[in-house]
């Protein structure tokens, strides 16, 4: 069950988007993520969907291992609708059952905020489908570089992402094993209520930590034993190279983003209530 | 000059109770003295805890003696500026495939060792390819290490080092984790590094079908090395190897067992063929 | 009393890209009692079949009997199953978690419901079965060597009396010594109780000493399942499913070869020895 947790894992295909430079993709999936609040018409969200739909056909993921990926935020999605769409009180009231009541404004927040929510995991996702760890913080490091003259340690934050990236699917294994284990020891992690649960869930987490820092331990000493000092005096063995395709990539999420802005704003398109 | 010495090595460390006062000192190598010569295949031999482990990590400065001195190509390990030159020369693999590879991409974790030694971007592409070559292991150069098996992990892990074109490679236990095919992947390719990179290989190990064709075994117990010898010299004692926890190859104990019901057999068997000979000639 | 395996097949996450036919139409019986060892090559399906047995994964189609109660029915007690069938997994020193390992051993008992003082009992029971030192039962598991911590877990699966005790390489890891003591307490468990043990190794040399019967898998399917003996006399077949027979069964095909009449059979190192006598005394 845990192994189907797909957010942040690189999907390996041979796309343009899988091509391009990791800064360009950091920097337009941030313009991408911007862009999505930068509207509140029908219009802006059709901009956003075709962008967003050409992207997923660009980017070859299947379109079935995205949606699984939104699994895990599906009690995040309902919560974020159920609170928008019974606590605003905006408008005429659609629907008045016992205590609750829907209005316009509640229902139009409701299923936009869905939708952006939705737009927001998938472009993010699609960063990390098409991208590999490695490439992901060296995109960072090199974005972030103006920022060591401040003395902020960016080679050091980019090495521990990256090795967080690279230990999160043995970590989640390792949480499936454990679990396991204490199953077949009768431990009951499913029934209790909530303080219950958490206590419940110490059989589990003081093998995982155990687990964790012995890893870190291991790993830490083999980074030593192959000559890892930090950053100084370090070369790459995949340094990072503008191309014609990044450039004109820039270009056309600019263009996207003024597209959303000017038409989500200037043309607004209403039906019914949206 | 040998590759590897070591003069009366001495590790002892501290053991600490729950406030983290010292209580009392534990010595895990006590006053061993090994040497080895270039192009040599060793191996270091012992039960968990005969501080075979904590020896390895001296050849790597990941440890630094207490008393006596480790020299790596003549390198003294206790000295800093020699620190990556040591580490260079003698590069190490460890037991626990998982936890020592870095990159999420075999062929960027075949780099890292590269990277840090500050190696022109072309030439690290072309070491990587060489070693990923020498084990085997070039067309999963894109696959991320997640999908091998502990086998071809460890083989990874090998190449990572070798990539960093060590003199001597150590590794540590690195066929404990393994179902016996990916043991069998692994001792290939380390045979196959000795013969063509005439590399020096020290391996430590408590697996004693993986020695046999060592030039030299150390065996340890207590921090000590208790026995030292060719392996039909370690082999032929087959009750004091039982007393320090190891055991040999089946076929050498049912040559014991043979010696001992009255049978005429040499001493000290190691392989299958050796015994069927022994026992055809006195058929 | 028996497991009985009807028609069991498992597949890993249906429907999608990763879509993993694990075990294919596997019948079994394992009676009571017996010491049965599973041997195959990685990820030939033996570690699912075994989490089939107390439950932990349920079958995609088919049936399972624990004592002729099919386990996929409704209401049953799936709990109960998971005491009875005491399943150990690799490298089980992982799932140790309690302040001493006596807490530990109790997990198993207390998550069953019974008292403090049961608990107890039988986590003393168990410990005793493991041959741990009774000095370690107040010391925390982490401080435990790689040996002890192993048995500590064992520990912590027989503490629930189960009838059935599954191990998955339990020697994986340690040394010749620790490896031969853990098999050498296992095989007198058997022989002390009435308990089914099923063992899973890599090591045909181990199973060949301690097993009754070799259940071979090979994809996801039951290659063979028969005694020592007839299992590895397949030792041709064996190897081409990244298995193999025990070295000495290698050794007595060479002898044959050779022209000592010595039957090639045998799977142990006392069995080879007396067999090559014999066939000597023979010839004189």
């Amino acid at each position: 069950m845990i192994r189907d947790i797909t957010i942040g894992q690189y999907y390996p295909a041979k796309s343009l988007l899988h091509r391009l430079d990791p800064r360009v993709k950091l920097v337009s999936t941030l313009l991408y993520l911007i862009s999505l609040f930068l509207f509140k018409s029908i219009s802006g969200y059709l901009v956003a969907t075709i962008f967003l739909v050409s992207i997923i056909r660009l980017s070859k993921v299947p379109l079935s291992y995205i949606v699984k990926g939104l699994k895990p935020i599906v009690m995040l999605l309902m919560i974020t609708v159920l609170f928008n769409l019974f606590l605003t009180r905006e408008g005429e009231v659609l629907v008045h059952v016992w205590i609750f009541t829907v209005t316009e404004g509640g229902l139009r927040t409701a299923v936009f905020m869905a939708i952006r929510l939705i737009y927001l995991i998938i472009g993010s996702s699609l960063m990390t489908f098409t991208t590999t760890p490695n490439e992901l913080t060296d995109g960072l490091e090199e974005l972030l570089k103006p920022l060591s003259k401040l003395r902020v340690p960016v080679h050091e934050v980019a090495m521990m992402m990256s090795i967080a990236l690279r230990f999160i699917p043995i970590l989640l294994e390792e949480t499936d094993k454990i679990m396991k284990a204490q199953i077949a020891r009768g431990a009951d992690l499913e029934s209790g209520n909530m303080i219950q649960r958490a206590r419940n869930m110490i059989p589990i987490l003081v093998p995982l930590f155990v687990s964790a820092f012995r890893r870190a331990n291991d790993l830490a000493m083999a980074m030593e034993a192959r000559c890892y000092h930090g950053g100084e005096g370090r070369t790459k063995m995949k340094p990072l190279h503008y191309r014609g395709r990044d450039y004109v990539t820039y270009v056309v999420v600019i263009c996207y983003v003024v597209a959303v802005f000017v038409i989500g704003r200037y043309l607004p398109l209403h039906v019914w209530i949206f | 000059m040998d590759i590897i010495k070591t003069e009366h090595l001495v590790y002892e460390y501290e053991k600490r109770d729950e406030e983290g006062n010292v209580i009392g000192v534990s010595r895990a190598i006590d006053g061993v003295d090994v040497d080895v010569t270039p192009g040599q295949f060793v191996a270091v031999l012992g039960h968990n805890g005969s501080g075979k482990s904590t020896f390895a990590k001296h050849l790597n400065a990941i440890l630094v003696p207490t008393e006596g001195t480790v020299w790596v190509d003549g390198k003294n390990t206790r000295d800093p500026g020699e620190l990556l030159p040591v580490r260079q020369t003698a590069g190490m693999v460890f037991q626990n495939p998982d936890n020592q590879i870095i990159g999420t991409v075999v062929e960027e974790d075949v780099g890292f060792g590269p990277e840090n030694l500050g190696v022109p971007t072309e030439d690290i592409w072309k070491r990587v390819e060489e070693s990923l070559k020498a084990v085997g292991m070039l067309e999963y150069r894109h696959h991320s290490p997640n999908k091998l098996s502990g086998g071809q992990k460890q083989r990874v892990a090998i190449a990572g080092v070798v990539a960093m074109e060590p003199k001597c490679i150590v590794l540590d236990e690195p066929t404990a984790m393994l179902d016996p095919s990916g043991r069998k992947e692994v001792l290939r390719t380390l045979k196959k590094l000795r013969e063509k990179k005439k590399v020096t290989v020290i391996l430590i190990t408590h697996y004693m079908e993986e020695v046999i064709d060592a030039d030299k075994i150390y065996v340890m117990d207590h921090g000590h090395v208790v026995m030292e010898g060719t392996p039909r010299e370690i082999f032929s004692q087959v009750d004091t190897l039982k007393k320090y926890r190891l055991d040999v190859p089946q076929v050498t104990i049912l040559a014991d067992e043979l010696k001992k019901r009255g049978l005429e057999i040499p001493d000290g068997i190691l392989r299958k063929e050796e015994l069927v000979e022994a026992l055809c000639r006195l058929n | 009393m028996s497991i009985k395996l009807d028609h069991i097949n498992y597949v890993y996450s249906e429907g999608t890209a990763y879509e993993k036919h694990a075990l294919k139409d596997v019948c079994l019986e394992i009676p009571h009692g017996e010491f049965v060892g599973i041997i195959g090559h990685t990820g030939s399906g033996k570690s699912t079949l075994i989490q089939h047995l107390n439950g932990l994964l349920k079958a995609s189609s088919g049936a399972l009997y624990y004592n002729g109660r099919n386990i996929y029915e409704e209401g049953y007690p799936m709990k109960e199953l998971r005491t009875q069938v005491g399943l150990v997994f690799q490298y089980p020193e992982y799932q140790l978690f309690e302040v001493d390992v006596l807490t530990d051993v109790c997990f198993g008992p207390k998550n069953q419901g019974l008292s403090p003082e049961e608990c107890k009992e039988r986590a003393l029971e168990a410990l005793k079965l493991v041959g741990l030192k009774e000095k370690y039962y107040q010391v925390s598991p982490f401080e435990l060597s790689g040996g002890q911590k192993r048995r500590a877990a064992i520990a912590g699966v027989l503490a629930m009396r189960p009838k059935v005790l599954v191990l998955d390489e339990p020697t994986a890891g340690l040394d010749p010594k620790g490896r031969d003591d853990i098999l050498d307490q296992i095989a007198y468990l058997h022989k002390v109780s009435d308990m089914t043990v099923i063992l899973v190794s890599h090591s045909m040399e181990d199973i060949a000493k301690y097993a009754d019967r070799i259940i071979v898998m090979d994809h996801g399917q039951v290659k063979y399942n028969d005694t020592p003996r007839a299992v590895f006399a397949h030792y041709l077949e064996l190897e081409k499913i990244g298995l193999a027979a025990p070295q000495v069964t290698y050794i007595m095909h060479d002898l044959r070869e050779h022209g000592l009449a010595v039957d090639p059979r045998v799977t142990t190192v006392k069995e080879a020895a007396d067999e090559i006598m014999r066939a000597l005394e023979k010839r004189k």
